[in-house]
């Protein structure tokens, strides 16, 4: 497997505070790589050494073979960039914006207006293209911020938390551009709080807490890894003995939540047959059933440590 | 390699585009870099009536160049920082330098043609540039060098554009009074004439003086050489201090 972004032992540290801690990982060609952390955990420092925004105390950074900060142009002519908190130029018109950033990466004009046309349209703002950025709403910026970002059609493209604040359509619309991204090959590394985000759109997962990774795997594996079970929640017509619920095979716990009862078991099969057997021999009834898997979230939050 | 060089000059011309669109073409900008040169020189004008037109004329020339080419240049970082721009900006693919020219060609453009007005003043009172080949590259290399000084002004790592006013103009206003605008350099005294030639502005004023009345208190080829000499140490120094300071605005 290739490698886009290949990291080792990246380091920052603020006055005392060790943003960023001896970091590690890799990034495939074609991936989405999705970058998770409580708030304060490090992971727009980790974007931002990336992208060469700022230097690294420590570590080296290798972007499409490129030293960042070596070769920093040859490692940034291939890269599209989306930070965290970044604005577009408001006195500038969206065609305006995208000519620029088309000029500062060096596109043809001839290329660039085509581009610039298609990423309007499909982001939506083609109608607005003369407008000035200054009367757009929070979504429509974004939606320009990130067709900033591919006006030179990047291998490699970075988002700090691109859908953070904006309502479901804007989120659909650039979660869609992105698997379309992924379709083409381009490889993406993606910050975001939303777990489900995470969970339906990333290849492989990183979860880093007090600038240290935790753990990076594909969610699946990482929903394999976690020691939460499955679980399922049930109510009856009548009250029953816990004592007898907690003898069905492959069940650990059996807890009432006074609303139903809830049992974590190794195996959901074994469990809802004993379930329905034990209704059916008491002459009771199964009110409700519900079977959870566990969830990236219980992932997260095994890794990073619960309220 | 040479390549390179066009290939990120060029990228300096995206970013002079986008200051002369947002930061330059501004009517109150436009009028303050005329009007402030020119109510100076009016409340000197009315202080002291026995200079000449063209010494005056020279003198606004060269005031009206330095508080234009350093009225926007120093403030645009420090505003596309607290606007949220500048991390993108730092994100392409382009060099500290390339950053730098940019903002310093679009004062170079604002500072030499807003120069042009005093100079057309002083055609509507008769005051005829006797070299004027001079006048006008003396106009250009003193865009460059006050531009580079605008971009030095902006290095201190704040945020704040008021700051950075403020301390362009604890440093601006000095420069008036110690290169030789409106007491000739030959009636300075000894010490004066040391504090003046530590001035950039002093050289200019001397070429305007050339190009109007024909007399300079250098030769003007020293003139020239030390206008080239001191952009070089701005825009080298402006740099240097710029690749330390532009991280920590992030
Ligand atoms: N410029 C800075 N100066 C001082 N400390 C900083 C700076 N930038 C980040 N930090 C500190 O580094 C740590 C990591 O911050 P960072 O912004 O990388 O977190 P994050 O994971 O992106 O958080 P969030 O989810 O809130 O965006 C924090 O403790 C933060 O206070
Ligand atoms: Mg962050």
């Amino acid at each position: 497997m290739e490698s886009v972004i290949e990291v080792q032992g990246l380091t920052k540290t603020y006055d005392q505070i060790r943003a960023v801690d001896g970091v590690d990982f890799q990034v495939r060609k074609g991936e989405i790589f999705g970058f998770l952390g409580p708030n304060g955990a490090g992971k727009t420092t980790t974007v931002r050494m990336l992208t060469g925004i700022i230097k690294p105390q420590d570590g080296s950074i290798r972007i499409m073979g490129h030293d960042i900060q070596r070769e920093p142009l040859e490692a940034k002519e291939h890269l599209g960039v989306v930070p965290e908190t970044s604005n577009a130029y408001v006195d500038l018109s969206a065609w305006q914006n995208l000519m620029l950033m088309a000029g500062l990466y060096g596109v043809p004009s001839d290329v660039s207006h085509e581009r610039a046309q298609d990423l309007l349209t499909e982001f939506g703002l083609y109608p607005r293209r003369d407008d000035k950025v200054k009367g757009f709403s929070k979504g429509m910026k974004q939606r320009l911020i990130l067709a900033m970002a591919l006006i030179n059609d990047p291998e490699l493209l970075f988002l700090d938390e691109p859908t953070s604040g904006l309502d479901v359509q804007s989120s659909i619309l650039i979660r869609q551009m992105l698997m379309q991204l992924r379709g083409k090959g381009k490889t993406i590394f993606l910050t975001t709080h939303n777990l489900e985000e995470a969970n339906q759109l990333c290849d492989r997962i990183a979860i880093i807490n007090h600038g240290k990774i935790a753990v990076i795997d594909s969610p699946h594996n990482l929903k394999k890894m976690t020691r939460k079970l499955n679980t399922i929640e049930v109510t009856f017509s009548t009250g029953v003995d816990l004592a007898e619920l907690s003898r069905a095979p492959g069940v650990l716990e059996v807890k009432d939540t006074g609303e139903k009862i809830v049992m974590n078991t190794e195996n959901v099969n074994q469990a809802l047959s004993f379930l329905t057997d034990y209704a059916h021999s008491r002459g009771i009834q199964i009110q409700s059933l519900n079977t959870l898997a566990p969830s990236l979230e219980d992932v997260f939050m095994e890794f990073v440590g619960g309220p | 390699m040479h390549s390179l060089y066009l290939d990120q000059f060029k990228r300096s011309l995206s970013i002079m585009k986008k200051d002369i669109l947002i930061y330059y073409l501004k009517g109150p900008v436009i009028i303050f870099g005329v009007l402030i040169p020119l109510f100076l020189f009016l409340a000197f004008l009315t202080g002291s009536k026995n200079l000449s037109t063209d010494f005056l004329i020279s003198g606004l020339i060269g005031m009206t160049m330095l508080f234009t080419a350093t009225s926007v240049s120093p403030v645009i970082i420090p505003w596309e920082s607290q606007m949220k721009t500048l991390e993108r900006l730092m994100a392409c693919p382009i060099s500290i330098h390339t950053l730098i020219m940019g903002d310093m060609l679009a004062s170079v453009l604002f500072g030499f043609f807003i120069s042009l007005v005093p100079v057309l003043i002083g055609l509507a009172l008769d005051v005829i540039p006797i070299h004027t080949l001079v006048l006008v590259m003396g106009i250009g290399l003193a865009s460059l060098c006050f531009s580079s000084l605008g971009l030095l002004l902006a290095t201190p790592p704040t945020n704040a554009p008021s700051n950075v006013m403020m301390i362009s103009s604890l440093i601006k206003f000095p420069l008036v009074f110690i290169s030789g605008i409106f007491i000739p350099l030959e009636s300075m005294p000894f010490w004066g004439k040391i504090i003046a030639s530590l001035s950039p502005l002093t050289y200019f004023t001397d070429i305007t003086r050339y190009s109007l009345q024909n007399v300079s208190y250098y030769p003007i080829w020293l003139d020239f050489l030390a206008i080239i000499l001191f952009t070089l140490m701005f825009f080298v120094l402006a740099v240097k201090i710029h690749k330390k300071t532009l991280a920590m605005r992030i």
